[in-house]
Protein backbone atom coordinates (compact mmCIF):
# COMPACT_ATOMS: atom_id res chain seq x y z
CA UNK A 1 0.00 0.00 0.00
CA UNK A 2 3.16 2.07 0.90
CA UNK A 3 4.53 1.71 -2.41
CA UNK A 4 1.30 2.34 -4.44
CA UNK A 5 1.38 5.75 -2.66
CA UNK A 6 4.84 5.93 -3.18
CA UNK A 7 4.27 5.67 -6.92
CA UNK A 8 1.18 7.93 -6.94
CA UNK A 9 3.19 10.28 -5.12
CA UNK A 10 6.04 10.11 -8.05
CA UNK A 11 3.36 10.29 -11.28
CA UNK A 12 1.94 13.48 -9.30
CA UNK A 13 5.46 15.11 -9.08
CA UNK A 14 6.01 14.06 -13.03
CA UNK A 15 2.99 15.47 -14.17
CA UNK A 16 3.50 18.61 -12.46
CA UNK A 17 6.89 19.09 -13.57
CA UNK A 18 6.02 18.34 -17.37
CA UNK A 19 2.71 20.44 -17.34
CA UNK A 20 5.21 23.20 -15.48
CA UNK A 21 8.07 22.74 -18.06
CA UNK A 22 5.51 22.99 -20.92
CA UNK A 23 3.78 26.10 -19.51
CA UNK A 24 7.03 28.18 -19.05
CA UNK A 25 8.79 27.11 -22.29
CA UNK A 26 5.41 28.06 -23.94
CA UNK A 27 5.54 31.26 -22.28
CA UNK A 28 8.80 32.25 -22.65
CA UNK A 29 8.23 32.02 -26.32
CA UNK A 30 5.25 34.27 -26.48
CA UNK A 31 7.70 36.82 -24.95
CA UNK A 32 10.46 36.27 -27.08
CA UNK A 33 14.08 36.53 -27.36
CA UNK A 34 14.59 38.21 -23.99
CA UNK A 35 17.86 39.47 -24.83
CA UNK A 36 16.69 41.31 -27.80
CA UNK A 37 13.54 42.58 -26.13
CA UNK A 38 16.21 43.98 -23.00
CA UNK A 39 18.00 45.96 -25.13
CA UNK A 40 15.21 47.17 -27.26
CA UNK A 41 12.90 47.86 -24.61
CA UNK A 42 14.70 47.57 -21.29
CA UNK A 43 14.96 45.14 -18.09
CA UNK A 44 11.25 46.07 -16.61
CA UNK A 45 9.73 45.81 -20.05
CA UNK A 46 11.09 42.06 -20.09
CA UNK A 47 10.26 41.44 -16.61
CA UNK A 48 6.98 43.21 -16.63
CA UNK A 49 6.22 40.49 -20.30
CA UNK A 50 6.96 37.79 -18.45
CA UNK A 51 5.19 38.04 -15.04
CA UNK A 52 2.37 39.45 -17.00
CA UNK A 53 1.70 36.04 -19.32
CA UNK A 54 -0.51 33.54 -17.45
CA UNK A 55 1.22 30.67 -19.40
CA UNK A 56 4.03 31.67 -16.58
CA UNK A 57 2.13 32.12 -13.68
CA UNK A 58 0.16 28.89 -14.41
CA UNK A 59 4.07 27.10 -15.16
CA UNK A 60 5.15 28.64 -11.84
CA UNK A 61 1.88 27.17 -9.99
CA UNK A 62 2.53 23.77 -11.85
CA UNK A 63 6.05 23.77 -10.73
CA UNK A 64 4.98 24.52 -6.77
CA UNK A 65 2.54 21.60 -6.73
CA UNK A 66 5.44 19.21 -8.32
CA UNK A 67 7.87 20.43 -5.91
CA UNK A 68 5.01 19.82 -2.53
CA UNK A 69 4.28 16.64 -4.23
CA UNK A 70 7.48 15.09 -3.64
CA UNK A 71 7.83 16.27 0.00
CA UNK A 72 4.62 14.65 0.09
CA UNK A 73 6.25 11.49 -2.16
CA UNK A 74 9.66 11.62 0.45
CA UNK A 75 7.64 10.70 3.12
CA UNK A 76 6.33 7.99 1.97
CA UNK A 77 9.03 6.64 0.09
CA UNK A 78 12.97 6.26 0.00
CA UNK A 79 14.70 9.41 -1.22
CA UNK A 80 16.86 6.97 -2.93
CA UNK A 81 13.74 6.05 -5.43
CA UNK A 82 11.64 9.19 -5.51
CA UNK A 83 14.66 10.76 -6.65
CA UNK A 84 15.92 9.60 -9.95
CA UNK A 85 12.70 7.98 -11.00
CA UNK A 86 10.75 11.33 -10.68
CA UNK A 87 13.93 13.01 -12.68
CA UNK A 88 14.12 10.33 -14.70
CA UNK A 89 10.33 9.93 -15.71
CA UNK A 90 10.18 13.99 -16.57
CA UNK A 91 12.92 13.86 -19.03
CA UNK A 92 10.79 11.39 -21.03
CA UNK A 93 7.48 12.79 -20.02
CA UNK A 94 8.73 16.33 -21.38
CA UNK A 95 10.06 14.91 -24.78
CA UNK A 96 6.52 13.36 -25.39
CA UNK A 97 4.94 16.57 -24.29
CA UNK A 98 7.40 18.96 -26.10
CA UNK A 99 6.49 16.96 -29.29
CA UNK A 100 2.56 17.04 -28.92
CA UNK A 101 1.71 20.72 -27.06
CA UNK A 102 4.72 22.71 -28.29
CA UNK A 103 5.23 20.95 -32.10
CA UNK A 104 8.80 20.57 -31.43
CA UNK A 105 10.44 18.48 -33.77
CA UNK A 106 11.86 15.86 -31.54
CA UNK A 107 14.13 13.85 -34.04
CA UNK A 108 15.89 10.58 -33.32
CA UNK A 109 19.20 12.61 -31.37
CA UNK A 110 16.90 14.03 -29.52
CA UNK A 111 15.04 10.85 -28.44
CA UNK A 112 18.28 9.23 -27.59
CA UNK A 113 19.99 12.55 -25.63
CA UNK A 114 16.59 12.16 -23.38
CA UNK A 115 16.92 8.37 -22.47
CA UNK A 116 20.48 8.80 -22.02
CA UNK A 117 19.76 11.89 -19.87
CA UNK A 118 17.14 9.94 -18.25
CA UNK A 119 19.53 6.56 -17.92
CA UNK A 120 22.20 8.32 -16.18
CA UNK A 121 20.08 10.92 -14.46
CA UNK A 122 18.51 7.66 -12.26
CA UNK A 123 22.07 6.12 -11.90
CA UNK A 124 23.30 9.36 -10.73
CA UNK A 125 20.76 10.25 -8.42
CA UNK A 126 20.23 6.76 -7.55
CA UNK B 1 25.23 25.59 -0.17
CA UNK B 2 21.31 25.64 0.86
CA UNK B 3 21.92 22.19 2.75
CA UNK B 4 25.08 23.55 4.25
CA UNK B 5 23.38 26.86 5.60
CA UNK B 6 20.42 24.79 6.66
CA UNK B 7 22.61 22.60 8.68
CA UNK B 8 23.96 25.55 10.56
CA UNK B 9 20.00 27.34 10.81
CA UNK B 10 19.24 24.10 12.62
CA UNK B 11 15.73 21.99 12.80
CA UNK B 12 12.91 24.35 11.46
CA UNK B 13 9.86 22.41 13.81
CA UNK B 14 5.84 24.00 12.20
CA UNK B 15 5.66 25.68 15.64
CA UNK B 16 8.33 28.03 15.43
CA UNK B 17 7.81 29.62 11.68
CA UNK B 18 10.10 32.44 12.57
CA UNK B 19 13.08 29.81 11.99
CA UNK B 20 12.23 29.95 8.32
CA UNK B 21 13.35 33.95 8.48
CA UNK B 22 16.43 33.42 10.60
CA UNK B 23 17.23 30.41 8.15
CA UNK B 24 16.97 33.16 5.03
CA UNK B 25 19.50 35.66 6.80
CA UNK B 26 22.22 32.85 6.88
CA UNK B 27 24.66 33.81 4.10
CA UNK B 28 24.88 30.27 3.08
CA UNK B 29 21.18 29.89 2.30
CA UNK B 30 20.74 33.73 1.56
CA UNK B 31 23.79 32.76 -1.11
CA UNK B 32 21.72 29.62 -2.10
CA UNK B 33 18.66 31.52 -3.24
CA UNK B 34 19.89 34.36 -4.88
CA UNK B 35 22.17 31.20 -7.22
CA UNK B 36 18.55 29.59 -7.65
CA UNK B 37 17.18 32.39 -8.50
CA UNK B 38 20.07 33.30 -11.09
CA UNK B 39 19.55 29.65 -12.31
CA UNK B 40 15.58 30.12 -13.00
CA UNK B 41 16.07 33.55 -15.06
CA UNK B 42 19.36 31.10 -16.85
CA UNK B 43 16.74 29.08 -17.43
CA UNK B 44 13.78 31.42 -18.38
CA UNK B 45 16.43 33.21 -20.95
CA UNK B 46 17.48 30.01 -22.58
CA UNK B 47 13.99 28.83 -23.12
CA UNK B 48 12.72 32.16 -24.81
CA UNK B 49 15.51 31.46 -27.72
CA UNK B 50 15.97 27.65 -27.74
CA UNK B 51 13.21 24.56 -27.85
CA UNK B 52 12.52 22.71 -24.17
CA UNK B 53 14.00 19.07 -25.65
CA UNK B 54 17.10 21.35 -26.17
CA UNK B 55 17.73 23.13 -23.05
CA UNK B 56 16.42 20.26 -20.05
CA UNK B 57 19.07 18.10 -21.57
CA UNK B 58 21.78 20.41 -21.34
CA UNK B 59 20.62 21.91 -17.65
CA UNK B 60 21.41 18.22 -16.32
CA UNK B 61 25.06 19.02 -16.72
CA UNK B 62 24.15 20.21 -13.28
CA UNK B 63 24.30 16.61 -12.00
CA UNK B 64 27.48 15.96 -13.58
CA UNK B 65 29.07 19.37 -12.24
CA UNK B 66 27.72 17.84 -8.64
CA UNK B 67 29.69 14.96 -8.79
CA UNK B 68 32.90 16.34 -9.68
CA UNK B 69 32.62 19.43 -7.48
CA UNK B 70 31.85 15.98 -4.83
CA UNK B 71 34.63 14.12 -5.86
CA UNK B 72 37.66 16.43 -6.44
CA UNK B 73 36.48 19.47 -4.16
CA UNK B 74 34.37 17.43 -1.26
CA UNK B 75 36.60 14.43 -1.84
CA UNK B 76 33.56 12.08 -1.84
CA UNK B 77 33.46 8.59 -2.83
CA UNK B 78 31.90 8.18 -6.61
CA UNK B 79 30.94 4.77 -7.44
CA UNK B 80 31.70 3.31 -10.93
CA UNK B 81 27.59 3.37 -11.48
CA UNK B 82 27.84 7.19 -10.94
CA UNK B 83 30.61 7.55 -13.44
CA UNK B 84 28.52 5.15 -16.31
CA UNK B 85 25.83 7.54 -14.96
CA UNK B 86 28.08 10.59 -16.03
CA UNK B 87 28.90 9.41 -19.34
CA UNK B 88 25.90 8.53 -19.92
CA UNK B 89 24.64 12.20 -19.29
CA UNK B 90 27.69 14.04 -21.12
CA UNK B 91 26.77 11.30 -24.06
CA UNK B 92 23.39 12.66 -24.52
CA UNK B 93 23.52 16.20 -23.98
CA UNK B 94 26.50 15.98 -26.92
CA UNK B 95 23.93 14.03 -28.94
CA UNK B 96 21.47 17.31 -28.19
CA UNK B 97 23.85 19.91 -28.57
CA UNK B 98 24.91 18.82 -32.10
CA UNK B 99 21.12 19.24 -33.82
CA UNK B 100 19.99 22.63 -33.91
CA UNK B 101 18.78 24.64 -30.76
CA UNK B 102 14.80 25.85 -32.13
CA UNK B 103 12.25 24.25 -34.56
CA UNK B 104 11.82 26.28 -37.15
CA UNK B 105 8.03 26.41 -37.92
CA UNK B 106 8.56 29.15 -40.69
CA UNK B 107 7.23 27.59 -43.71
CA UNK B 108 8.22 30.47 -46.33
CA UNK B 109 11.17 29.75 -48.75
CA UNK B 110 14.54 31.17 -48.06
CA UNK B 111 14.77 34.44 -49.81
CA UNK B 112 16.41 34.54 -53.36
CA UNK B 113 19.74 36.08 -54.49
CA UNK B 114 18.33 39.39 -55.37
CA UNK B 115 16.30 39.22 -52.27
CA UNK B 116 19.27 39.01 -50.27
CA UNK B 117 21.47 41.28 -52.24
CA UNK B 118 18.56 44.08 -51.96
CA UNK B 119 18.43 43.54 -48.15
CA UNK B 120 22.41 45.09 -47.82
CA UNK B 121 24.47 41.51 -47.79
CA UNK B 122 26.85 41.88 -50.63
CA UNK B 123 27.39 39.41 -53.25
CA UNK B 124 30.80 38.50 -52.12
CA UNK B 125 28.97 37.57 -48.64
CA UNK B 126 25.35 35.60 -50.86
CA UNK B 127 28.32 33.74 -53.01
CA UNK B 128 30.14 32.09 -49.84
CA UNK B 129 27.55 31.46 -48.24
CA UNK B 130 25.57 33.46 -46.44
CA UNK B 131 25.78 36.67 -44.03
CA UNK B 132 26.84 35.60 -40.69
CA UNK B 133 24.38 36.96 -37.92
Amino acid sequence: MKSAYTWGGILVIVFASVVGDILLARAMKQVGDVHALWRRAGLWTVVARILGNSNFLLGVGAMAVAFFSLLFALSWGDVSLVAPAAASLTFIGNAFAAKIFLHEKVDRRRWIAAVLVAAGVALLAG
Amino acid sequence: MLSHGMKQAGNISLHHLQGVILAVLNPWVAVGIVLLLAFFASYMNALSWADLTYVLPATSLGYVLLALVAKFALHEEVSPLRWLGIALISGGVGFVAGGPALTSHDHTPPPSREEREKDGATTEEVVSGGVQR
